[in-house]
């Protein structure tokens, strides 16, 4: 019925793939990716497995967490348990999902306890404040990246506009977004495919 | 178990399942219900807790372990997550397998390929949010703050280099210009 939509191989441009990891890698790849992951874990678990292991590909990332964003609950952690299953089942589940949450939430109740002692220092608050903006930023930039890696085609970048837009400045509810959009961009790959086709 | 554990556990577990978009969507349902209607929480320390959280590295679900803690300690923690994290991850292991199962199937590709633009549109969306929530204070801050968010996704969209350094950065000029 439909042929592929991509005319060129999945990693074109980007160097060849590592051998897939165990779950001990896995956990190990998602620890560094939840401690760093001041502003959006996402984007470190992106530079981790697509940038720094090559253990996919851009596309192949992008896909997946494109459907951890529709399904409940945060798009990393859902991305951590397909990811883990794809390369080592169960243990890779649970070895990338307990990665990504166990050291942030050490940090994070250390924070919690001895937040009083600093909460109102203004130097910490000034360097927080800095922080993240900075971090906002970093996700901006990471989200830029990554179209440009992808190279969509005008009619998707349209769509991804239209939900940037949707979401930020409409403030019109997730769910909606991804109802509404979500078909209509599928509706675009599907008729990419087929001009691509018939070409 | 104490019976507040149960409820936390219980209300965690039914949020769980309608929060598409992630911990940062469901906040205001978590408010309401454990601000609001339960009184677990006060308004203030639920703010400093969600706060904290955001500014915590890792994703910003760890605040229902904030909130799990406040309401009953470490058990409190345990139940909200597992109750929370439960769900999803038996949801999403079920996706994979249909996925990995229907790899060949071109139906299949068009729906994983179309959900692309829609995520990362929201990904730039959650920064561009978070970046304006960011640009407060005097008019002077509000401009340091936009040229930090700006230059930093300059860098990491352009520079190979870790964000490590544009976070880092940001956070010593927050320290020398923000700090009035």
């Amino acid at each position: 019925m439909l042929k592929p939509t991509a005319p060129t191989p999945d990693h074109a441009g980007e160097p060849p793939l590592n051998p897939p990891p165990g779950p001990s890698q896995l956990f190990a790849a998602f620890a560094k990716a939840g401690l760093m992951g001041f502003g959006g874990a996402q984007v470190w678990v992106r530079r981790a497995l697509v940038e720094e292991r090559r253990w996919m590909t851009e596309r192949d990332y992008a896909e997946v967490l494109g459907l951890g964003q529709v399904l409940p609950g945060p798009n990393v952690g859902n991305a951590a348990v397909m990811i883990g299953r794809r390369f080592a089942g169960l243990p890779g589940s649970f070895a990338a999902t307990g990665g990504l949450y166990l050291f942030p939430l050490v940090v994070l109740m250390a924070l919690v306890l001895l937040w009083q002692e600093f909460a109102d220092d203004p130097h910490v608050a000034a360097f927080m404040h800095g922080l993240a903006c900075a971090a906002a930023g970093m996700v901006i930039g990471n989200g830029l990246r990554m179209t440009g890696r992808l190279r969509p085609p005008p009619e998707l970048i349209a769509i991804g506009l239209a939900s940037t837009l949707a979401a930020a400045w409409l403030r019109v509810p997730l769910p909606l977004i991804v109802l509404v959009l979500g078909p209509v961009s599928v509706a675009a790959v599907v008729w990419r495919g087929r001009r691509g086709a018939r070409a | 178990m104490s019976a507040v554990v149960w409820d936390l556990f219980l209300f965690f577990l039914k949020l769980s399942l309608v929060a598409v978009g992630g911990a940062n969507a469901a906040v205001p349902s978590m408010h309401h219900e454990v601000v609001e209607l339960r009184g677990w929480m006060t308004d203030a320390s639920f703010s400093q807790g969600y706060a904290l959280a955001s500014a915590a590295p890792g994703p910003n679900v760890l605040f229902v372990a904030v909130i799990g803690w406040h309401v009953a300690g470490w058990q409190g923690m345990a139940a909200s997550l597992i109750g929370f994290l439960g769900p999803t991850f038996v949801l999403a292991w079920a996706v994979a397998m249909l996925t990995q199962r229907l790899a060949g199937d071109a139906r299949m590709a068009a729906l994983r390929a179309g959900l692309v633009p829609v995520a990362v549109g929201l990904i730039l969306a959650t920064g561009l949010v978070t970046g304006a929530a960011a640009a407060r204070g005097t008019g002077t801050e509000v401009a340091v703050a936009v040229v930090i968010t700006f230059a930093s996704a300059i860098f990491v969209w352009r520079s190979r280099f870790s964000p490590i350094w544009t976070l880092l950065a940001g956070g010593l000029l927050g320290l020398v210009l923000l700090g009035q």
